[in-house]
């Protein structure tokens, strides 16, 4: 790794601290509805939508309405994609998405995962990304918030009947947490050069004419084969290249903060449009984990001990920094393979600054901004990219693998990293308590049977559909259609499309041809339970958190905070993670590894 | 469940005005009123018409040109409306063979250039509209394009650093040269 690398992570790091204390401290604040001029905001939108606002919900009605909400949300989504020609802003006249491709997009949106078998600009019209995809990004990350406020609220109650208010929270979360950052921070892109409008593809006259082969189109619009099943072509030029438009910036916004990760255009955050500096491109990396971070922060704040929520920051802060350095350092080791005909340069003097894997990679971002971001959008649920993973290293691109297998609990997403986290905490003191031979507990509450049932649904669910789906995947003729590449690395692109899908990162080994039939509803299912088969657990923790007194504070009570239980805790995620996935992953990038170093 | 209905159908109602309509609106406002140029697309107008974007990439293949960053886009290369990589594995054979090619192309338009070919220069870029080469890129390039303009390679390699930036506030991003601005100042030279 490269000074210039450590040096980027530790400043990164630095910004980070400073922001999310201030931040957590606001959301606390925002969340149990503490803002001043909130109030009568609330009061009003109380009323116009027919929402009690004393109601405190049980767990059981708090998940029915988050669901139901969630369910609306996926009916809008799909029904925008499947009218989007009949309907305005939609000046290149984008044809309505087919049924399948339609219901994955809406439930990869729904689910905070923001998948996409699609290529944005080349499917999807203004209104759709605005009133389907925006939307979705804010609901589906204010709906981790409030999963995560909630169980929160299960820790810091006692012998309380419920857990908040649904509606409120929903609210809360979107109008004073979330509108307000991505309206500054997508006023700062739009100032950068990331673009906001609503004009037309623009067409532009470039210096040299391009002169490429088109492939030939049968009657039917599909592309011709000769009898070897190569596509055929016919010489072309074109003088002109046309520029994809839309109203990018507040899209991007809310698409980091939110960790949705969904791009405005096929190439996210790589797209000079869409990422346009360097700038740009360390503030939308901070932006990833500046929710994440702050909840944190507003975890040990309601709770009543900031140091709960530190010690939570420290665990994943500890998991993160060794993810990315590993990254980091595989990426600019290169690729030994292309220095071998010829390319890749360490002798000249003037190069130095680029060197190492640049396949997929953009020159403004060079190895280790492209490393970095690929650890922070997968350690969070985001799932943007700046670079394209399916081209990193074998063991470069296996971290950011594991960090999605880890049940996206390093930072995570918006709210779902935090319960993620918490759930693990759980399972930690279990553990602990069984060692030390006592009755487990977490700030002062008994961790009993039913919780550690819940513990071990929201645990298991994503493992389960992960390995499940892959094994269906390689097994089927429809699964193994999409491989792009050839060997270990086409195995690699199944089991990351599962393992993305179910932890609802979204990112890709983008080479797998998802957009079909059986990949959109195998990775639909995938999505779905993988996000609401963890989150009704979770409620049903909060409840029965909830409804249990707090035991005080005595000599045997095992500590929560601390590098002990930081320790503990990168254990027991650890753990989990490797039993799982450890024999898929020889499968997959390390046996490509030994393939590719002796092959030098 | 059915005082769940109409709470979740008008707050969801609600909150998809404010944030897919209102907010989209508000910062469409405030980019356009405060940064015009850029929200519209840095658009690079000659004598009242668009030949480019200061952000996006274009195509170069005639040695007289400096060559930007492969790209995989279809069916044409920087193809600004489909962007994307290639998604090559790192022991794909055609990922190989492609790099074999390229390096292949630029020593047969610079015979007797017998450096090492700057990696940058022969890979392919995630969006596939990458404007930028590294400096090392350019410098490969120099005396090629010189040669063939008939022109001094010292004024070259002085283009050359006049559009070369380094990293952002010293410390964001990799130097970088910008191709098209580049090939559009050699252009200006023979007027």
């Amino acid at each position: 790794m490269t000074n210039h690398a450590w040096l980027l992570l530790g400043l990164y790091m630095a910004v980070l601290l400073l922001l999310v204390k201030p931040l957590g401290i606001y959301i606390a604040h925002a969340m149990e509805g503490r803002l001043g001029f909130a109030v009568r905001i609330e009061a009003a939108v109380c009323r116009l939508c027919g929402i009690q606002r004393d109601e405190d919900m049980d767990w059981l009605k708090y998940a029915m309405a988050v669901v139901l909400f969630n369910a609306l949300g996926l009916f809008a989504a799909y029904a925008l994609q499947r009218l989007q020609l009949w309907l305005p802003l939609n000046p290149q006249a984008m044809a309505n998405v087919s049924p399948d491709s339609a219901f994955n997009t809406a439930v990869s949106f729904v689910t905070n995962t923001n998948w996409q078998g699609y290529g944005g600009e080349s499917t999807m019209g203004y209104l759709t990304q605005m009133l389907g995809l925006t939307v979705q990004n804010f609901l589906s990350a204010a709906t981790g918030i409030v999963v995560t406020i909630a169980l929160i609220r299960g820790f810091a109650r006692h012998s309380a009947a419920g857990i908040g208010n649904a509606w409120l929270d929903l609210f809360r979360a979107t109008t004073w947490i979330l509108l307000p950052l991505s309206l500054i921070f997508a006023v700062f892109l739009a100032s950068q050069g990331v673009i906001q409008n609503f004009d037309a593809y623009q067409d532009v006259t470039t210096l040299e004419v391009t002169k490429y082969d088109n492939p030939k189109l049968d009657a039917a619009g599909q592309p011709l084969k000769d009898e070897k099943g190569n596509a055929v072509t016919e010489p072309a030029t074109t003088p002109t290249q046309t520029l994809a438009m839309g109203p990018v910036a507040s899209q991007l916004a809310i698409k980091m903060l939110g960790t949705n990760g969904g791009g405005f255009f096929n190439a996210n955050s790589a797209h000079p449009y869409e990422n346009p500096t360097p700038l740009t491109n360390f503030f939308q990396m901070l932006s990833i984990f500046l929710i994440p971070g702050a909840l944190c922060i507003a975890f040990g704040r309601i709770v009543g001990d900031a140091r709960q929520g530190w010690t939570l920051f420290a665990a994943m802060t500890l998991l993160f920094v060794v993810f990315a350095v590993g990254a980091m350092s595989w990426e600019q080791q290169g690729n030994p393979l292309l220095a071998k005909v010829g390319a890749g340069d360490t002798a000249i003097s003037t190069t130095a600054l680029i060197d190492g894997n640049m396949e997929g990679k953009e020159t403004r971002f060079g190895i280790a901004e492209s490393a970095l971001f690929a650890t922070i959008t997968t350690a969070a649920s985001c799932g943007a990219v700046n670079s394209m993973h399916d081209s990193f290293t074998p063991l470069g691109g296996m971290v950011p693998l594991i960090n999605i297998q880890l049940g996206e609990v390093v930072f995570g997403g918006v709210g779902s990293g935090l319960y993620g986290m918490l759930v693990f905490a759980v399972m930690a003191v279990f553990i602990a308590g069984l060692m030390i031979g006592r009755t487990p507990e977490y700030l002062g509450k008994k961790i009993q049977a039913h919780e550690m049932k819940m513990t071990s649904i929201a645990i298991l669910v994503t493992p389960l559909l992960v390995l499940l789906g892959t094994a269906i995947a390689v097994m089927s003729e429809a699964g193994r259609a999409g491989i792009a590449n050839p060997a270990a690395h086409g195995f690699s692109e199944i089991l990351y499309a599962l393992s993305s899908a179910a932890n609802n990162n979204g990112s890709a080994f983008a080479g797998l041809s998802a957009n079909t039939p059986f990949y959109n509803g195998l990775l639909a299912v995938a999505m779905w339970f993988g996000r609401f088969g963890v989150i009704v657990p979770v409620l049903a923790m909060a409840g029965s958190l909830a409804a249990k007194k707090r035991i005080p504070v005595s000599a045997g009570t095992l500590p929560t905070h601390g590098p002990l239980f930081v320790a503990l805790l990168i254990g027991v995620v650890l753990l989990v993670g490797l039993l799982n996935y450890v024999p898929a992953l020889a499968l997959g990038p390390m046996v490509e590894h030994l393939t590719l170093w002796p092959a030098r | 469940m059915k005082t769940l209905i109409r709470p979740a159908v008008s707050l969801f109602v609600l909150l998809s005005v404010v944030t897919g309509l209102l907010y989209p609106g508000v910062v469409t406002g405030v980019a356009q009123l405060a940064f015009p140029a850029a929200a519209k697309g840095s658009l690079i107008v000659k004598e009242g018409k668009p030949v480019g974007s200061e952000l996006i990439g274009q195509n170069f293949t005639e040695p007289k040109y400096f060559w930007g960053r492969p790209s995989a886009t279809s069916p044409q290369p920087y193809n600004a409306g489909s962007s994307s990589g290639s998604n090559v594995g790192p022991l794909n054979p055609a990922l190989v063979d492609a790099v074999k090619g390229r390096v292949e192309a630029l020593r047969a338009a610079d015979p007797g250039n017998t450096r090492p070919v700057p990696i940058d220069l022969v890979t392919a870029s995630a969006s596939g509209l990458d404007p930028h080469i590294s400096p090392a890129a350019a410098d490969y390039q120099a005396e090629r394009v010189a040669r063939v303009r008939q022109l001094d390679a010292k004024l070259v390699r002085q283009l050359v650093a006049r559009h070369t930036e380094g990293r952002e506030l010293g410390v964001f991003g990799e130097p970088r040269v910008h191709v098209l601005k580049l090939n559009l100042a050699l252009d200006e030279q023979h007027h």
